[in-house]
């Protein structure tokens, strides 16, 4: 008799070799962080400086002065009474359930990896725009950045820098990066080639042509990527919680092993809440300010 | 010749990753399409050799695709050729860096499009002043010179509106402000009023040539359009497949074309409205000295002629026939009598009237009709049949 049972089971390789690998790579990126994980702390110590006076900032001022500063800030972004009585609202809610210190908490850590983002993200960008190898080399690994399962991040941030809020905010930067990314890469190459032809006709600089054509037409599918951006970012507070990220996702997670399903939920709201508040108003403030970009496709 | 301010030479453009390939190909003298099947390099222009001169509207015309707007592009270096050099000026374009490019750019050419290609996100005053803001010129100077060309382009009021807010004709007329704005002596125009409605275009072909008559600019002005063509150009080049088939003025073009695709071009040209009474006169005519009839047939006789024109000091007096002096000879009139009993003080024309409005008065006439320049002088005479032979589409040569 032949023997066919290598076609039911895989023929895989040997778990030894398996083993083996897994054990180099490990040491190696063990060693690596051993080495250098310090230096790359150091490194990162102003953002965690920025990340912790933002946060006391927050938490110190008088909600009434956060919450007034919150509405206006909606109204002037959206000029829309509605989306600011519903922001009051959502807001005297969260306060009200408790919620108010935490909320503080994902507002900052959102806002800071929201602004690290648009500052790595826009420049990393517009070099992709500028050329098709670097653009060809990125796209496949942003695809990697956003399918990859967000736990699977936490892995060798927590192996490098431990468990804390820098860990934290750099595992959401990276899951919440691609957006931006890509979409200012988009955005650049699909701007309008005419115009930029006619920058180049009067003899602007590839700076000029820069600042005064691409970014700003641009700009409405910038915003577009900034926006999935901050949704990205707050998605991942419930997963960023697990390394000691401090905020609205810490009370999920304790909800998930406790089974505290009201807990869970009233947090997930919160959650919500921010998240459409950010919407509304960048799309809001996007539309009121960019219609002359978009109005113009057919002139 | 010494003021040709732009010079082209020997230029080739090949679109294609192979140009040298598509090179060979060229000089083997394979056709266009010949060569895209061959080795998939599209000939944008080929062998072309022009020289523009300081101050005139130099129109090149050709249908899609000819190679038009990569020939402009040439003029300013938004493309690179192949091979062959262009100046500008007496400045071998090829020989800037970038750095030199972009102040030549700046400072001595300029361009108008065919889709107008503002800025969307910034107003009209802004968008005219962009080229000075590229050579950082301060905010007071740019809006000051920018307000200037919306008074005399006619935007006056729609300083603060977006090129959205604009009607087509509108919007170019900022793109036309925009490009004279930065005081550039060469003039680029790429179909810059294909895209318009009829009778907007007119009014716009009417106001550029009412500011070229001050501005005395260089103009490159594209056309798919030989009606245009004609109205605005001092010369004409026509393209086809990349190639120069003709360049001349109105008249050379209509009435000797060089082959027969540019006679195809010119077949449905209303000669009518396109040519005037200079492109058709004669200058070989009798000019008679009025002191007397005797010498008048004298001269009739002595020419072969039986028509004369009737010239006093220089001044234009009338037509006399040789029947007519013949009869007066043999009638009362004394052949000492003044000729000036016998002269017939026909109609005439200008040689700047356009043949239409010249048709009836020449098919009128008994006589060949005089034309007659401003001072009274006489320049030349219209033949019937040169002018029906012209309008019939059979040129004479
Ligand atoms: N960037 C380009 N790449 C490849 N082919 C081009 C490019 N630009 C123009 N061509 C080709 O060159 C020829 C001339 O084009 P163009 O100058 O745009 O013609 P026109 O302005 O007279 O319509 C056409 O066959 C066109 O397809
Ligand atoms: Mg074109």
């Amino acid at each position: 008799m032949i023997d066919l049972t290598w076609l039911w089971n895989f023929p895989a390789m040997d778990r030894e070799v398996l083993v083996a690998i897994r054990k180099t790579l490990d040491n190696g990126y063990r060693t690596f962080s051993r080495n250098y994980g310090e230096l790359i702390e150091t490194l990162f110590e102003p953002l965690l400086f920025f990340l912790v006076w933002f946060e006391k900032l927050l938490l110190n001022t008088p909600w009434i002065v956060i919450l007034a500063i919150l509405v206006a800030l909606t109204y002037f972004g959206s000029r829309s009474v509605k989306l600011s009585i519903g922001v009051l609202l959502s807001f005297l809610l969260i306060g009200y359930f408790g919620m108010w210190d935490n909320t503080m908490r994902t507002l900052s850590i959102i806002t800071v990896a929201t602004l690290l983002s648009v500052i790595v993200g826009i420049p990393i960008g517009i070099l992709m725009a500028r050329s098709d190898r670097l653009q060809s080399v990125i796209t496949p690994i942003l695809d990697v950045m956003q399918t990859m399962p967000a736990f699977v991040y936490l892995i060798p941030v927590v192996m490098l820098l431990g468990i804390g809020k820098v860990p934290g905010i750099i595992a959401v930067v990276i899951y919440a990066i691609p957006p931006v990314i890509r979409l200012t890469n988009l955005g650049i190459r699909l701007v309008d080639k005419d115009v930029l032809e006619a920058s180049t006709a009067f003899g602007a600089s590839r700076q000029q042509r820069l600042m005064d054509v691409q970014l700003p037409l641009a700009l409405p599918t910038i915003m577009a990527g900034i926006n999935q951006t901050i949704m990205m970012a707050l998605s991942m507070v419930v997963i960023a919680s697990m390394i000691g990220v401090s905020g609205l996702g810490q009370p999920v997670l304790k909800s998930i092993t406790n089974q505290y399903f009201t807990m869970g939920l009233f947090n997930g709201l919160a959650i919500v809440a921010i998240a459409i508040m950010f919407d509304r108003v960048s799309q809001a403030y996007a539309k009121r300010n960019l219609k002359h970009l978009e109005s113009l496709q057919n002139g | 010749m010494a003021d040709a301010l732009i010079r082209v030479e020997n230029l080739y453009k090949i679109f294609g990753d192979n140009p040298e390939r598509a090179m060979k190909l060229v000089r083997d003298g394979f056709s266009k399409d010949e060569i895209l099947t061959r080795s998939n390099q599209t000939v944008g222009l080929r062998d072309i050799n022009l020289e523009i001169y300081n101050g005139e509207v130099f129109v090149i015309m050709g249908l899609s695709g000819s190679g038009k707007s990569t020939l402009i592009r040439h003029f300013n270096r938004l493309i690179d050729p192949t091979t062959g050099s262009i100046f500008v000026d007496n400045t071998d374009l090829m020989q800037l860096d970038q750095n030199d490019l972009a102040l030549f750019r700046q400072q001595k050419i300029s361009m108008v499009f065919q889709r107008f290609a503002l800025m969307p996100h910034r107003n009209v005053i802004d968008n005219i002043a962009y080229g000075l803001k590229v050579q950082n010129l301060p905010r007071d100077e740019r809006y000051e010179r920018s307000q200037n060309w919306i008074d005399i382009v006619g935007l006056s009021g729609y300083e603060n509106h977006y090129p959205s807010q604009l009607s087509g004709g509108q919007q170019q007329r900022v793109g036309l402000a925009r490009a004279l704005c930065t005081d550039a002596e060469v003039l680029l125009m790429d179909e810059a009023f294909s895209a318009l409605d009829p009778l907007i275009r007119a009014n716009l072909q009417g106001q550029l040539m009412d500011l070229q008559k001050r501005l005395k600019k260089t103009i490159v002005f594209i056309t798919h359009d030989l009606d245009e063509a004609l109205l605005v150009g001092d010369r004409i080049a026509i393209l086809k497949d990349g190639m120069i088939l003709q360049v001349g003025e109105a008249k050379d073009i209509l009435l000797e074309p060089a082959d027969e695709h540019v006679e195809a071009f010119v077949r449905n040209v209303n000669r009518a409205r396109v040519l005037t009474v200079k492109d058709i006169m004669k200058d070989k005519l009798v000019r008679i000295d009025p002191s007397n009839t005797g010498g008048a047939l004298q001269q009739l006789q002595k020419n072969e002629s039986d028509i004369g024109y009737v010239v006093e000091k220089d001044s234009y007096k009338g037509v006399v026939t040789r029947a007519s002096i013949e009869r007066g000879q043999a009638g009362s009139v004394a052949a000492e009598s003044q000729l000036n009993e016998l002269v017939i003080k026909g109609p005439t024309l200008r040689n700047s009237t356009i043949l239409q409005d010249a048709l009836a008065t020449t098919m009128e006439s008994e006589f060949p009709v005089p034309v007659i320049c401003e001072q009274g002088k006489i320049e030349g005479i219209v033949h019937r049949k040169d002018l029906l032979e012209v309008l019939s589409g059979n040129p004479a040569s």
